[in-house]
């Protein structure tokens, strides 16, 4: 009936993602370095460097350590490990590096290393400095499968908005003629417009989906499907500001610069939701655990 | 010159219109939308939060009042919200209709015809080969779900017309989550009631404490069930220290009665029980004392469960007793009942654990006016204590009664007495039905996978032209994203170049 959490294999998991911010300080610390080594070399090189494969395997020890953390927090609580704000933070950061690593393999997106492996250590930094709590069973509100489905498509939807998000602000460096030799071997503008739709898209979808699961779950456990519980507003905002994105790109001079204005307000959005929203604001989503 | 006057007549609606459904207005009205959203989530609302907007009155009246002239405390149904949406809804139909029209006719129509310049296409390859290969392609091209025509020496083809479909479904079904979720409510309501332990419910609108029905609502719905609570079950967790007290489960266990057939049935949280026509939801539960007051002259003056009210985690619950009745004087009462009771060191109570292992009740004596003889209708689960007089309590002429299960306490001034017979468990149950609900989800469903198709399917179009020359040219052009383009045409290019082998 009770679930035995285990507190040691949880405090294990603490030292496994502690670890992995290790990985990801000395990869974001080459890649860096390796950035700054681009800017003398003349033109844009698609071949990945000897520096960058370091990087790389840095970025993928720190992934798959990251990964063994979150699995055994999960062990630790005997459930999935994604029902308070330190969890969905590892998680997410976890399956940021791991959709980040897989694209990798489909397209070149080596140009924002920097900025992923940056972000992923500011959340995981946040979450062990600020959001950190014990492992606790599940309270009734949360016991339903529903928590599996909602939250890992929120926590994957945010993986794929954080990718695209540096790919906004790598565009707007770009066409802002900031960092002009750095920004001359990255993709032109036009891809990287197109990278960070492809992201926000597949993003967008599923966030729809988190969206229409969670009002499954809102009518089984209060009785109305939508409610305009503060969560519930921002994540109807997040919705309408990525839509808004989708249409500017379909629209004559608003793709470009404004789009890609439109995509990282709705990401600061993402950012606002959980962060802002989760602590100050109140509401029935009270599962912050803080 | 009639005709003329009449043009210049529809001249500025022509512009509204063609403003309105303009792709650039949309995109600011839904920026608007995300918007005027947003106070929604900073100022408590009506319908969600009916306590805070009751608090924000009590605590900032003036700018409440100003909030509440702004609709802020009802941002989804205010004039400006409404507007905004509707505007938007407008500006979707306006823009949708007529792509309707378009991809109707595309859809009817055969592929375009062969561009001139092949080499000018975002994806163009070439074959060199003298064998004929139009006839070949076409059936690759068929094959690969192209819609195709043979044109001389060329072959057009286009598919993907299921991405323009998918966005045009897309936003039709959204119109129709509108309408469900509209239509939806007004059919719908809901109803709260506070039921003891032992208590029955019998669905009539007099029995529910609160109830909210939709504009469409008819009391004919009520279907005619019954049910009582016969237990209430809380499970704590006792066996992980760090997580003592924490609870694991609710479970309210009740018999309900439909046409008089008796079924016992468990209502939990995230788990309801189905009635005919609604839905039982588990909201809230806490403790009702068993209370029984005797007044000055021996009469009976208050008897029952009373609702404590709970103010923390461990279950310290706040209730108040009111006998109007009461002989000499009105008897009012604030009672604290502490579950695990702990005594502080500044002699005030506290509750160390949820479950009753040590229940204490406290109460502090008020005689007086209760306020109940004028008419105006009063909170029962407060105390005006303005026209009244503490006799017993910390700050009074007699300390605090303390009553543990079973006790009978004298009352100061021989007002009587007070027992505390027993202990009983409440639970808030909500009872609701909206018939909207499946026609919403069915609509949001069509519209995440139009979506889909939309967003994911590339609609494509590719030809083949064979030259005099041995030169078989082949290109390709998207509408809108589509990252597979050049390796897609290398496919066909492949193809090709196979069955020429052949």
């Amino acid at each position: 009936m009770t679930p035995v959490l285990n507190e040691p294999l949880s405090q294990l998991s603490l030292l496994f993602v502690s670890a992995s911010m290790g990985f990801l300080a000395l990869a974001l610390m080459v890649f860096s370095f390796e950035l700054a080594q681009l800017v003398k070399t003349e033109g844009a090189t698609k071949v990945i460097t000897k520096g960058e494969r370091v990087g790389f395997i840095l970025l993928w020890v720190a992934t798959i350590i990251l990964g063994t953390g979150v699995v055994l927090r999960g062990i630790a609580a005997g459930r999935v490990p994604w029902a308070n704000m330190y969890e969905f933070a590892i998680s997410t950061a976890f399956l940021m590096l791991l959709i980040y690593l897989t694209a990798m393999s489909i397209k070149d997106l080596k140009f924002i290393a920097t900025f992923i492996s940056g972000f992923a250590l500011v959340i995981l930094f946040a979450s062990v400095s600020l959001f950190y709590v014990e492992v606790k069973t599940l309270m009734p509100a949360l016991q339903s499968y529903w928590l599996v489905i909602h939250v890992v498509v929120a926590v994957l939807a945010t993986g794929f908005f954080s990718i695209a998000a540096g790919l906004h602000i790598a565009y707007l460096v770009k066409a802002g003629n900031l960092a002009k030799r750095l920004m001359n071997v990255f993709p032109t503008l036009e891809q990287l417009e197109r990278l960070a739709y492809r992201f926000n898209v597949v993003g967008f979808v599923l966030w729809s989906f988190t969206l229409i699961a969670g009002a499954i779950w809102a009518e089984r456990a209060w009785h109305r499907y939508w409610g305009w519980d503060t969560k519930e507003v921002w994540t109807f905002i997040i919705w309408v500001l990525y839509a808004g994105y989708l249409h500017a790109m379909a629209t004559r001079g608003w793709s470009g610069k404004r789009a890609a204005w439109l995509g990282l307000i709705a990401f600061l959005s993402v950012i606002f939701n959980f962060t802002i929203v989760n602590l100050f604001f109140k509401g029935l989503h009270v599962y912050s655990g803080l | 010159m009639a005709t003329q006057s009449f043009s210049k007549l529809l001249f500025w609606p022509r512009w509204v219109w063609r403003q309105l459904t303009s792709m650039r207005t949309a995109l600011f009205l839904l920026l608007f939308l995300a918007l005027a959203a947003v106070p929604g989530s900073v100022y408590p609302q009506r319908s969600a939060d009916p306590n805070g907007v009751r608090l924000y009155y009590s605590e900032q009246p003036e700018l409440a009042q100003v909030l509440d002239s702004l609709q802020l405390f009802d941002v989804y149904t205010s004039v400006w919200f409404s507007a905004i949406y509707i505007l938007l809804f407008i500006s979707l139909v306006g823009c949708v209709v007529p792509r309707t029209k378009v991809h109707w006719e595309a859809m009817l129509a055969k592929p375009v015809q062969t561009p001139k310049n092949l080499k000018r296409m975002p994806a163009y390859t070439e074959i060199k080969s003298d064998s004929s290969v139009i006839e070949s392609s076409n059936q690759i091209l068929k094959k690969l779900g192209f819609r195709t025509e043979v044109q001389g020496n060329s072959v057009s083809a286009e598919r993907g017309y299921i991405k323009e479909t998918g966005n045009l479904v897309f936003h039709y079904a959204l119109i129709g989550v509108l309408i469900a979720v509209g239509l939806g409510g007004g059919y719908s309501y809901s109803g709260q009631r506070v039921l003891v332990e032992g208590e029955v419910f019998v669905n009539n609108l007099a029995s529910y404490d609160a109830f909210n029905p939709g504009v469409f609502f008819d009391e004919e719905v009520l279907e005619p069930f019954k049910f009582r609570l016969d237990d209430f079950e809380v499970v704590y967790d006792l066996q992980n220290l760090a997580n003592r007290g924490t609870p694991i489960d609710f479970i309210a266990s009740i018999t309900q009665t439909v046409d008089g057939v008796d079924e016992a049935v468990e209502v939990r949280v995230n788990h309801p029980a189905p009635v005919p026509g609604a839905n039982i939801f588990l909201t809230g539960n806490g403790f009702a004392p068993v209370i029984t007051l005797r007044d000055g002259q021996g009469n009976i003056s208050y008897s029952g469960p009373t609702i404590f009210l709970p103010q923390d985690g461990n279950m310290t619950s706040l209730g108040v007793i009111k006998a109007p009745d009461a002989l000499p004087e009105q008897v009012g009462i604030i009672a604290f009942f502490y579950p695990t009771a702990e005594q502080l060191e500044s002699g005030a109570y506290t509750s160390i654990y949820p479950d009753p292992f040590i229940p204490l009740m406290t109460m502090n004596v008020y005689t007086g006016d209760l306020g109940l003889d004028d008419g105006i209708p009063r909170n029962v689960y407060a105390l005006d204590t303005t026209e009244m007089e503490l006799v017993a309590g910390r700050d009074g002429p007699n300390p605090p009664l303390l009553l543990e299960v079973g006790d009978v306490v004298q009352l100061p001034d021989n007002l009587g007495s007070v027992s505390f017979d027993g202990l009983l468990r409440f639970a808030s149950l909500d009872i609701a039905y909206n018939p909207g609900g499946i026609w919403v989800l069915a609509f949001s469903m069509l519209a995440l996978f139009a979506l889909m198709a939309s967003l994911l399917i590339p609609r494509r179009r590719v030809w083949v032209r064979q030259l005099e020359d041995g030169t078989i040219e082949l290109a390709a052009l998207a509408r809108g994203d589509d990252a597979k383009l050049d390796d897609f045409l290398l496919t066909v290019k492949t193809r090709i170049e196979n069955e020429i082998a052949k």
